[in-house]
């Protein structure tokens, strides 16, 4: 399961505009300080020069990596490449916002070396796309689109929300078709949910997003949908054609190592968990002294139940056992899920079904009692 | 101090009345208490007590007071439990006395406690006093309490003094009546010792603390006592008085006198109220008439909420029944709860008092199962047996037949609300037995009841029925033929032995009914569709559903922040832990505790 390659995350904490749902650490920033930002993050990156560690996916996440420019992203991929030793068939993703890009931009992101991109596209409504405060319309993630298919990306994703406030099984569906015939090779469709402290952590909110049964039945509807046109669910929120899954993304739930720049960037490495203060003077003006340790020594255990129970491929028994849990409890929660066709058995133990994804909650808790 | 000039007198009330604030005042009035001891409401010192404003045990209090005679007296005050389930110690405090002070309310008038209690003060011959209180409250009305006190009680009252416990008014009045009213105790000083046991308490360094009133002869320290009903015998290490704040030590205490004895008594299951106290050095023939030995009428189990506490819960049964010989706790194992004990209580004020305290004083979390009265089953095989715990009811193919104990139960209430009480005791098997009216607008409902009918919420219901105007009282009756059924739930299938409960057969459907309603409302939706049933002996009478959650799941994992999902689990894992794992279901405390209250 461990993969000696380490995967690199680098966040870009500017956005244009802050989405109302969004809790992610960003804030709108000038050019001065993507400068500034820009060259913290390359120096940190590249101290990491002589520890020789070899790193097979990269992934530029937000915020909006696209606030900088194309220019920007490419320099500091390139301080990564001196960082760390870079596999040929290395994933190289961005996100994008679907407005803060054209042909250009993506050429010049392609040519040096991207070869994966996430857009942020989240609805083919534009009702809907209102609402969540995003900036663009469905035409415009349409165009951006095809403009990544032009620029050379063959490894595009998509973003989908479920449960966006006013949405419906039908709408979403239509959305999961529209973006399907956009020719995309993966969907994430995530569930909206209501963080604290954001502008939708308000009542008139709360109380128009779906209720429990409604946002159960667009999800499963959403996965059927999404089967319909040849999407595999390899993750409770993720869909791929032609076994495109999200690398680097994988690397979380296997409890693979990464490393991650920036404020509130998270890591994995060498056994403990640590993230950088959510400030970005913070990181700017000490960078990666202020390393924040979450976990000196993680739960093996309790991480491999919950991360694993989130992928198709499921858990497997002898990797529960062998990191301490029970066989008897393994085999009485698996049987009890299956029974009740919230999970099926695989070869190595068990994966839960779509229904079984929307209990994953309990389900976890289940097995780590 | 010579007899003459010693005043032994209790006082009575309905809850509420000011019963204790008078206690208080009189207490201010006679210097006991020095004003900065004053805590409100003196004599009800446990937190329990002053909350509820209930007495739950009997108190009592020596003040000196030199009355305008210019003459000095010596009162002894003893405070008694003002609730039914008490009954047995109210009538022990009360043959302690020679008087008793009837406290009315102007504004209420006789309420139900106030016949209840007078009736036992009459019966042990005290002289009772009525006083009307609350005179400065605007609704109140003196004249007409004391009509009803004439009237109802038949005892004169239109002297009676009228008073405000709250602001003080006329206290004096009360002390010397109490001198000219209450007799003055007559016992032989020099005949055998002869004491009666009113009250007992453990004291950590002393033992057990007997409070007594010495009916005749006289006693001092060294002398070797003998409780006739266990026939335990000690050495007395200290006797002396009761003074407001503690206790004082003296040489000797007398006939007529109220007092304490200290004998390093280790339990206090040998000091029995209600049992006389005589010596070895000079033994009385006779035991005081009345001592009885006090049964517990209710039985519920009592289980931690979290198994592991379970010898938490026994420390401090241990501990609570130093101080009350009325509860009775027994080790008993559930299948659904575990380990737990079934208890017993002298009525359900007492139960709730011993979960409060419980949870209260010991910080413990506890899971009730439905209380339960003790029911008679005659066996097809001849025999006899006493069930108080709904799991041990026999399979009906062996019960001959079945009784259950019953109540004689008085509502006092104004006449607006009798429709309602009627109809209230129909549902709750009730014989309607007379109906008097006390005043134009007010009634005294007697009807016969089924004690398993007021176990468990009665009082509640009555109170929500009459708006809280219905005063209620009853004391046991004996046993009846009655036709039983055990009612079980099931939950997913699986019967839930906590849940049983036994209920008359015509009432069966609709408390099976409700409980499933209860339950429904009170467990959360789980990963599957739990079936919850109600069930008389394999036949299913009553089937809710509890759905299966659709929806439990963080979707986002946070870029790679898997401590916060892992916050967010274990979030939700704490919430679990207030939860039982009953076969595959997880039961809420909330759960048992609900289909306790089912009339709401």
């Amino acid at each position: 399961m461990m993969n000696k390659k380490a995967g690199i995350y680098i966040h870009i904490p500017f956005c244009k505009r802050k989405c109302p749902y969004c809790d992610f650490y960003s804030v709108a920033g000038c050019d001065i300080q993507k400068t500034d930002y820009v060259n913290a993050l390359i120096s940190h990156i590249k101290s990491y020069m002589d520890k020789y560690i070899s790193a097979d996916t990269v992934y530029f996440g937000g915020g909006t990596p696209t606030a900088l420019s194309a220019n920007q992203l490419c320099e500091i991929l390139n301080a990564v490449r001196e960082g760390f030793s870079l596999t040929e068939d290395c994933e190289i993703t961005t996100e994008a916002n679907p407005c803060t890009v054209d042909y250009d931009y993506l050429k010049t992101l392609r040519e040096n070396g991207f070869n994966r991109i996430s857009f942020g596209v989240q609805s083919a409504q534009d009702s809907e796309l209102q609402l969540l405060g995003r900036l663009h319309s469905f035409d415009t993630a349409c165009k951006a689109v095809h403009d990544a298919v032009k620029a050379g990306f063959d490894n595009i994703s998509c973003d989908l929300m479920i449960g966006i406030p006013g949405q419906t099984v039908d709408s979403l569906c239509d959305s999961v078709d529209k973006l399907s015939q956009l020719g995309v090779s993966h969907i994430s469709a995530y569930m909206l949910k209501i963080e604290e402290g954001t502008a939708f952590d308000c009542d008139s909110i709360r109380s128009s997003v779906a209720d429990e049964d409604l946002s159960a039945d667009m999800y499963l509807a959403a996965v059927d949908r999404l089967s319909k046109h040849g999407f595999e669910q390899y993750e409770i929120s993720n869909f791929c054609k032609d076994d495109k899954r999200s690398r680097h993304n994988m690397k979380y739930w296997n409890l693979d190592d990464y490393i991650g720049f920036g404020p509130c960037a998270h890591s994995y490495f060498e056994g403990k968990r640590f993230y950088y203060d959510r400030s970005l003077e913070q990181y700017v003006s000490n960078q990666y002294s202020s390393q924040l340790v979450e976990d000196n020594s993680p739960d093996k255990l309790y991480e491999y139940v919950m991360l694993s129970l989130r992928l198709s491929d499921g858990i497997s028994k002898e990797t529960y056992i062998s990191l301490g849990g029970n066989e008897k409890q393994f085999d009485k929660n698996a049987n009890m899920l299956v029974k009740a066709s919230l999970a099926e058995f695989t070869d190595i133990g068990i994966a839960l079904t779509p229904r079984g994804f929307l209990l994953s909650n309990s389900i976890i808790l289940k097995f780590l009692e | 101090m010579n007899q003459e000039n010693i005043r032994n007198f209790c006082i009575i009330a309905h809850i509420d009345h000011g019963k204790s604030t008078l206690a208080d005042r009189i207490l201010e009035l006679t210097s006991t208490v020095a004003l900065r001891d004053m805590e409100q409401q003196l004599l009800d010192n446990m937190d329990i007590e002053r909350e509820r404003g209930i007495t739950i045990k009997a108190r009592a209090v020596r003040l000196k007071y030199t009355a305008d005679n210019g003459e000095n007296y010596v009162f002894n005050l003893i405070d008694t439990p003002g609730h039914v389930d008490f009954n047995y110690e109210v009538s022990r405090s009360l043959a302690a006395c020679e008087g008793a002070i009837l406290v009315v309310d102007a504004s209420q008038g006789i309420e139900a406690q106030t016949l209840a209690n007078t009736y036992l003060a009459i019966e042990h011959d005290l002289e009772v006093m009525p006083v009307v209180n609350k005179i400065d409250l605007p609704s109140a009305d003196p004249e007409r309490a004391c009509n009803e006190i004439e009237n109802i009680i038949g005892i004169p009252a239109m002297d009676a003094p009228r008073i405000s416990a709250k602001v003080g008014t006329n206290i004096k009045e009360v002390l010397e009546r109490v001198i000219t009213d209450v007799p003055a105790p007559k016992g032989d000083e020099n005949a055998p010792f002869k004491a009666l046991i009113f009250d007992s308490y453990y004291d950590q360094y002393k033992g057990v603390i007997i409070f007594v009133r010495v009916k005749e002869g006289s006693i001092k320290v060294g002398d070797t006592i003998k409780l006739m009903a266990t026939d335990a015998q000690f050495q007395t290490v200290e006797i002396g008085y009761m003074g407001a704040t503690d206790l004082v030590p003296v040489g000797e205490l007398k006939a007529g006198e109220v007092g304490y004895i200290a004998a390093s008594i280790k339990y206090i299951g040998d000091t029995q109220v209600g049992d006389t106290v005589t010596t070895i050095e000079n033994p009385c023939d006779e035991p005081l008439p009345g001592y009885k030995k006090v049964n517990p009428m209710v039985y519920s189990g009592i289980y931690p909420a979290d198994g592991a506490k379970y010898q938490d819960l026994r420390d401090a049964l241990e501990k609570l029944s130093l101080n009350d010989a009325s509860l009775s706790f027994e080790p008993e194992t559930s299948i659904a709860l575990g380990f737990g004990f079934r208890c017993g209580f002298l009525g359900l004020l007492h139960m709730e008092i011993i979960q409060e305290r419980l949870e209260r004083e010991y910080n413990l979390d506890l899971i009730t199962t439905a209380p339960s009265v003790i029911y008679k089953v005659n066996m097809t095989s001849g025999e006899t047996i006493y069930i108080d715990n709904p799991t041990n009811y026999p399979d009906p193919a062996l019960i001959a037949s079945a009784e259950e104990p019953m109540v004689e139960a008085h509502i006092l209430a104004p006449s607006d609300y009798v429709g309602n009480i009627m109809e209230l005791c129909q549902q709750r098997r009730g014989f309607f037995k007379d109906m008097k009216y006390i005043e134009a607008n007010r009634v005294d409902l007697h009807y016969d009841l089924p004690l398993n009918e007021i176990v468990y919420d009665f009082f509640d219901a009555l109170k929500s029925r009459t708006k809280g105007y219905a005063s209620f009282d009853y004391e046991l009756k004996g046993y009846a033929k009655s036709k039983l059924v055990k009612l079980d739930i099931l939950l997913n299938g699986e019967m839930v032995d906590a849940l049983s409960f036994i209920v008359h057969a015509d009432n069966a459907y609709s408390r099976g009914r409700r409980m499933v309603e209860k339950l429904k409302e009170n467990i959360p939706r789980q990963m599957f569709e739990i079936p919850v049933q109600a069930a008389i002996g394999g036949k299913i009478i009553a089937r809710e559903t509890v759905k299966a959650f659709r929806k439990d799941v963080l979707a986002k994992c946070y870029g790679g922040d898997i401590t916060r999902k892992k916050k967010l689990l274990e979030k939700q894992k704490e919430g679990k832990k207030r939860m039982r794992q009953l076969g595959s279901v997880e039961v809420p405390q909330e759960a048992f505790m609900s289909v306790l209250k089912l009339d709401e």
